[in-house]
C-alpha cells in the first residue's frame, strides 16, 4: 500500500470521530478540554462560532457526534458531549463582548432571509459582520422557527432560545415577524441581492384516507401545529386520553406535552417495532418515564366515533418481516382488532415541504416529489439568487443540520455577491501542533479515565408534569461536567509518524494497550494489509494509517479505530519518531472575522 | 502526565486454549528508558507464554540485578517471582528447582549480572543441565550505572564517550556450549518472529536452555562504533535458520521446501522445525555449533537462532535420579523417614 497523506485535512479529521460526525464540524474534543479546565466561555465561543446555538442544542441536538464517539467502541457508552456543550452554555460567563459588534461598514448588498429557522438565523449571523443588509421574514412572533414552535419549553426553555436567537438578531438584523412571505415573486422584485429559503418542512403528514378521520376533526390534531399552537398558548388543554401516533422525537414531544396539558392516559402507538423507532433513543426513554406506554407493531385501522364524538381509534396488529434485500414489510398477524380509547389524537407521523407560495415560474425548478432541486455543495438553487437550506432543502433533518447548511449558503451568497465562482470554496483552516512538554508530560491530559457514563439528573416529575414551561433536566454540575469531561479521549491530539526518525525497536508496539501499532512487511492492497496487523483491522469505517517504508523494508501500520490518544506510543519513542500533535479542523465560514479561534 | 498504562484492550482480543487473553500475561508498565530492548523482550515472553498456554501459576521468573532483571516486574504479573542478589539466580533457581520439578523456571538476567558478577553461579548451572530456561538480556554495557563496558562488550567497540573496548569479549553462547549446555541459541531483540519460537522451544526443552538475546541499550550504547546498537546489528546479524515451534498436538502445517528442513522432535511431543539457511552447519553437532560461531565472529556477523540442541538432553533431576514428586508436596514422614531409615542407609554404606 501506498503511504497514507497526512497532509490530506480529511485524513486526520476523520480520526476525530466526533467532529467529523457533526454536520457543522465543531471541534469536540477542544471544546470538551476547555470544559474540563473550567473555560466556560471560551468553550461556548468555540460552539458559537461552529454551531451557532450552543445553549439550544445543548439540549436539543440529535447528537449525531455520540453514535460516532470512540470511547464507545473501546466501552459500552460514548462521551455525553451533547450535554457537555450545555455546561459550557450554562456556565460561561457573559460572552456578548466575544461576539461582533456592530455598527458593522455597510457593503451595500441587500439579502432576504425567508424563515426565521436556524439556517436563516446562521446565514444572518455569517453575513452580517461582513457588512450585508440581512431582512429576515417569518410569520411567527419571533426568531427561532421550529426551534420555537416545536421544541416543548420543559426541553428548551425560552429564554435560552431568546438568547440564543437575540445574539444573531442584535447584530443589525432587520426582522419582519408576522409577516408571512406570500410570493416569491415580490421577494424577488424587490432589488435583494440574494434571497435564502429556510422554510423549514412546515407540513405535518395525515391520515386523510383513514375511516372516521372527517367525523372527528374537531379531536384530532397535526402535531406540529399542535406543538406550535401550545408555544404559542393558543391551546392549553387536551383530553384525559390521548394517543400519539408516530414513532419519531415529534411524537415524543407530543405526548410528554400532551401529559403536562391535563392528558393522563396518554399512550404512543407506532407501526414499526419500538427498536426501529425514528425517536433517539433518550427521548423514548423520557417519554416512558413519564408514564407513556409505547406501544408498537400496531397500524392505525379507523377513528372510532360515537354521536359525532371521538371515542377512540382501532389498530391492527403486526410485525415486521424483511425480505433478502433487508426491506422491511409490516404483516398482519390475524387475530381480533385492538380498540384504544382516546378523547383526542395527536397526529406525528411525519412532515414534508411544501412550498405554495413559490411560484412556479420564477426561475425554481422542481423536481417530480415538488422539491427544488438544490446544489449541495453551493445550495444554489436553478435561480442564481435563489439559495435554498436546513429542511426545505431536502426535507426534514435537524437544528445541527440546518446550521451546517447555513454556513455554506452564506458562504455561496459572499460569492455571489464579489462576483465570484460559487464553486471556489476555501479549504478549512487546518493546524497541527506538537503537545510534548516533556518525557511524561503533554499539553492535554493524556490519561485514559475509566468512569462510565454519567447520567444527567433529571427535576422531580411532579414538579415538572405540572408545569409545562419547566426544564426537565438540571444538566450536568461542574463537578460532574468535569468527570464526564475527563471521560472524553482527546481524538483531535494525533499520533503523528515520521519514518526517517524510526529504528524500529518495537517499543510503541509492544506498549499500546490496544493493540493498535504493527511494524510489518507492507502488502499489495488494504484488505490484505489490513489482515496482517497485531489484531487485525475489522473496522473497515475507520482507516488505517500506513507509513513509508522503512529501512527494514517493513511499514509501520497503524489501526485508527481503537486507538486512545493515551500517547504512549509517543512517551515510548526513543527518537520522537512518534509525536502526539493537536489537530484543529475549522471549517471556513463567510464570516471569517466572527471568531478567530485563538491558539 | 502518563505513568499509568490504560486499562482498556482491544475488545476482540483472542483467547488461548485456556480462556486468558494476552493481556493476562502482562506485567506492570516497565520503567525501563523508552525504546530499551529489554521491553521488546518482555513483549516477547508475554506472547510465547500465552502461545504455549501457560498457566501462570505454574511459572516462576527469577532474576538478579541490573536493568534486565528488572523486567520480570513487567511481565506475568500472575506468576511466581524472586529477585535475587546480584549474579545469584542460578543459586536460587537450582534451590526451587530441586524442591518444586515441576515448576517452569524462567531465569533473566543481563550481560553483568551472568557474565561478570554472576560468572562462577552461571557456569555451573549449565554443567548440571538444571532444568530452566535463562535468558540474558545483553546490551554489552552496565546501563544501570551510566553505561561503563561490560564483558560482553566487543573487541574495538566504541562507548557513548568514545573509549574504545581494549579487552575481549566474553562470547555467553559458544561458553555456554562448551559448557554442556543442551539448548543454545541467540537473538535480537529487533526480530520478535525469531525470539518468540526461540522462547517456546526453550520453555518446552527439558533441561538448560540458554538464549542470549542482543538488546540495545539507547541510552548508553546505540551510539556510532557500538557493535550492539539497533542499527549495526540489523546490518550485521545473520540468521542460522527461521524457526517455527510447534507445540505437542497441533499439526505440523507449514510447507518447507525438501532437503532444507531438520525438524527435531522433543520429549514433550512437540517439534522444532528449522529451516537451515546454511549448510555448512548441524544444530544438533556441538562441534559443527562451535565452527559456525568462530566463523561467523570471524567475519563480524551475529549469529543468530537455535545453534545448538541435544534432544536427548537429561537435566539435573534425571542425573540425579532424584523422586517424580516433587519434594515440596511430600510430607514430613516422607522427608523425614526416622532413624531406622537413617540406620539402615549407613549399614548400606559400610
Amino acid at each position: 500500500m501506498k503511504p497514507t497523506d497526512i497532509k490530506d485535512p480529511e485524513y486526520f479529521h476523520k480520526v476525530v470521530d466526533c467532529q467529523y460526525a457533526c454536520p457543522a464540524h465543531t471541534p469536540v474534543p477542544e471544546y470538551i478540554r476547555l470544559i474540563a479546565e473550567g473555560k466556560y466561555t471560551e468553550a461556548y465561543m468555540i460552539n458559537w462560532d461552529s454551531n451557532v446555538f450552543p445553549g439550544i442544542l445543548g439540549r436539543t441536538c440529535d447528537r449525531p457526534c455520540e453514535p460516532a464517539c470512540r470511547r464507545g467502541r473501546v466501552e459500552e457508552e460514548p462521551v455525553a458531549i451533547c450535554r457537555l456543550k450545555r455546561v459550557a452554555a450554562d456556565n460561561k460567563d457573559d460572552v456578548k463582548h466575544l461576539m461582533p459588534k456592530g455598527p458593522f461598514k455597510q457593503n451595500g448588498k441587500k439579502i432576504a432571509l425567508i424563515g426565521a429557522g436556524p439556517a436563516s438565523l446562521t446565514v444572518a449571523r455569517d453575513l452580517a459582520p461582513l457588512g450585508y443588509e440581512i431582512h429576515l421574514y417569518d410569520e411567527q412572533k419571533a426568531g427561532g422557527g421550529f426551534m420555537r414552535s416545536q421544541i416543548p419549553s420543559f426541553r428548551l426553555p425560552e429564554t435560552v432560545l431568546d438568547e440564543e436567537v437575540n445574539y444573531i438578531l442584535d447584530l443589525g438584523i432587520h426582522s419582519h415577524f408576522n409577516h408571512y412571505v406570500e410570493s416569491l415573486k415580490e421577494v424577488l422584485a424587490k432589488d435583494y441581492d440574494a434571497v435564502f429559503v429556510g422554510t423549514g418542512a412546515p407540513r405535518g403528514r395525515d391520515l386523510p384516507d383513514t375511516p372516521g378521520r372527517q367525523e372527528a376533526a374537531a379531536n384530532i390534531h397535526i402535531g406540529i401545529n399542535w406543538l406550535g399552537s401550545v408555544a404559542f398558548e393558543h391551546t392549553k388543554k387536551i383530553g384525559k386520553n390521548v394517543i400519539v401516533l408516530g414513532g419519531g422525537n415529534t411524537a415524543m414531544d407530543c405526548c410528554r406535552t400532551a401529559r403536562r396539558l391535563g392528558g393522563e392516559n396518554v399512550k404512543v402507538v407506532v407501526r414499526s417495532p419500538f427498536t426501529e423507532m425514528k425517536a433517539s433513543p433518550w427521548e423514548k426513554e423520557d417519554a416512558q418515564h413519564e408514564d407513556i406506554p409505547i406501544i408498537d407493531n400496531h397500524v392505525p385501522k379507523s377513528f372510532v366515533v360515537e354521536n359525532g364524538k371521538l371515542k377512540g381509534m382501532t389498530f391492527e396488529k403486526v410485525k415486521a418481516e424483511y425480505d433478502e434485500s433487508g426491506k422491511r414489510k409490516l404483516v398482519p398477524v390475524g387475530g381480533d382488532d385492538v380498540f384504544f380509547e382516546a378523547d383526542d389524537v395527536l397526529v406525528a407521523i411525519g412532515q414534508e415541504n411544501s412550498f405554495p407560495w413559490i411560484e412556479r415560474d420564477c426561475g425554481i425548478e422542481f423536481d417530480k416529489w415538488e422539491m427544488p432541486i438544490v446544489n449541495e455543495t453551493t445550495f444554489v438553487s436553478t435561480n442564481p439568487k435563489v439559495f435554498f437550506g436546513g429542511d426545505s432543502a431536502w426535507g426534514p433533518k435537524n437544528v445541527i443540520t440546518a446550521v451546517a447548511h447555513g454556513h455554506q449558503a452564506a458562504v455561496s451568497i459572499d460569492l455571489l455577491c464579489k462576483g465570484e465562482d460559487l464553486n471556489k470554496r476555501l479549504d478549512p483552516m487546518v493546524n497541527l501542533i506538537s503537545q510534548k512538554m516533556g518525557i511524561h508530560e503533554w499539553g492535554y491530559d493524556s490519561a485514559v479515565v475509566n468512569d462510565e457514563r454519567y447520567v444527567v439528573p433529571q427535576a422531580d416529575k411532579k414538579v415538572t408534569l405540572n408545569n409545562r414551561k419547566k426544564e426537565v433536566e438540571l444538566g450536568f454540575d461542574p463537578l460532574t461536567g468535569f468527570k464526564e469531561a475527563e471521560r472524553c479521549l482527546n481524538c483531535d491530539v494525533q499520533t503523528v509518524f515520521t519514518e526517517n526518525k524510526c529504528i524500529e525497536c518495537d517499543a510503541c508496539m509492544d506498549i499500546c494497550p490496544t493493540a493498535c501499532i504493527t511494524f510489518t512487511e507492507n502488502a499489495e492492497n488494504e484488505t490484505d494489509l489490513r489482515a496482517m496487523l497485531k489484531m487485525p483491522a475489522n473496522n473497515k469505517t475507520q482507516d488505517i494509517y500506513v507509513s513509508d517504508v522503512l529501512a527494514t523494508k517493513r511499514v509501520m501500520v497503524k489501526d485508527e479505530d481503537l486507538c486512545l490518544h493515551c500517547g504512549l506510543c509517543a512517551e515510548r519513542c526513543p527518537t520522537a519518531a512518534w509525536d502526539m500533535q493537536k489537530f484543529f479542523y475549522n471549517v471556513t465560514k463567510a464570516d471569517n472575522s466572527c471568531y478567530h479561534h485563538q491558539k | 502526565m502518563t505513568y499509568i498504562r490504560p486499562k482498556f484492550r482491544h475488545p476482540q482480543l483472542p483467547k488461548n486454549n485456556l480462556g486468558y487473553t494476552l493481556a493476562y500475561y502482562e506485567g506492570a508498565l516497565s520503567t525501563l528508558c523508552a525504546g530499551c530492548g529489554h521491553d521488546s523482550i518482555s513483549a516477547g515472553v508475554v506472547q510465547a507464554c500465552y502461545d504455549l498456554n501457560i498457566e501462570p501459576h505454574k511459572l516462576a521468573k527469577l532474576s538478579g540485578i541490573g536493568c534486565s532483571s528488572k523486567t520480570p516486574a513487567y511481565f506475568l504479573s500472575n506468576s511466581h517471582g524472586f529477585n535475587s542478589v546480584h549474579g545469584r539466580m542460578p543459586s536460587v533457581a537450582t534451590g526451587a528447582n530441586l524442591a518444586n520439578r515441576d515448576l517452569i523456571y524462567f531465569g533473566v538476567s543481563g550481560d553483568g549480572d551472568t557474565a561478570s558478577i554472576g560468572m562462577g553461579q552461571f557456569v555451573h548451572a549449565v554443567r548440571r543441565n538444571l532444568n530452566m530456561v535463562y535468558i540474558v538480556m545483553n546490551n554489552g554495557c552496565y546501563g544501570l550505572t551510566k553505561g561503563q563496558d561490560s564483558a560482553t562488550a566487543d573487541y574495538g567497540s566504541k562507548n557513548k564517550s568514545g573509549n574504545v573496548n581494549l579487552f575481549e569479549s566474553i562470547d555467553l553462547a559458544s561458553l555456554a556450549i562448551e559448557l554442556g549446555a543442551t539448548f543454545v541459541a541467540q537473538s535480537f531483540s529487533g526480530d520478535k518472529a525469531q525470539m518468540v519460537p526461540l522462547m517456546k522451544a526453550a520453555i518446552s526443552h527439558p533441561g538448560f536452555a540458554f538464549i542470549n538475546i542482543i538488546s540495545p541499550c539507547v541510552t548508553f550504547n546505540n551510539n556510532m562504533g557500538s557493535t550492539k546498537s539497533y542499527d549495526f546489528v540489523r546490518e550485521h546479524v545473520e540468521a542460522t535458520s527461521t524457526i517455527d515451534f510447534v507445540p505437542t498436538m497441533k499439526e505440523i502445517s507449514v510447507d518447507y521446501k525438501e532437503g532444507t528442513v531438520k525438524q527435531v522432535k522433543m520429549h514433550d511431543g512437540s517439534v522444532i522445525s528449522l529451516q537451515k539457511l546454511s549448510d555448512a552447519w548441524d544444530p544438533l553437532d556441538r562441534q559443527s555449533a562451535m565452527n559456525a560461531i568462530i566463523n561467523a565472529k570471524a567475519k563480524q556477523e551475529i549469529l543468530t537462532g537455535l545453534l545448538y540442541l541435544n534432544p536427548d538432553s537429561q537435566d539435573l533431576h534425571s542425573l540425579l535420579q532424584t523422586s517424580d514428586k516433587p519434594l515440596n508436596e511430600m510430607g514430613e514422614k516422607e522427608l523425614c523417614p526416622g532413624n531406622d531409615a537413617l540406620t539402615e542407609i549407613n549399614a548400606g554404606l559400610r
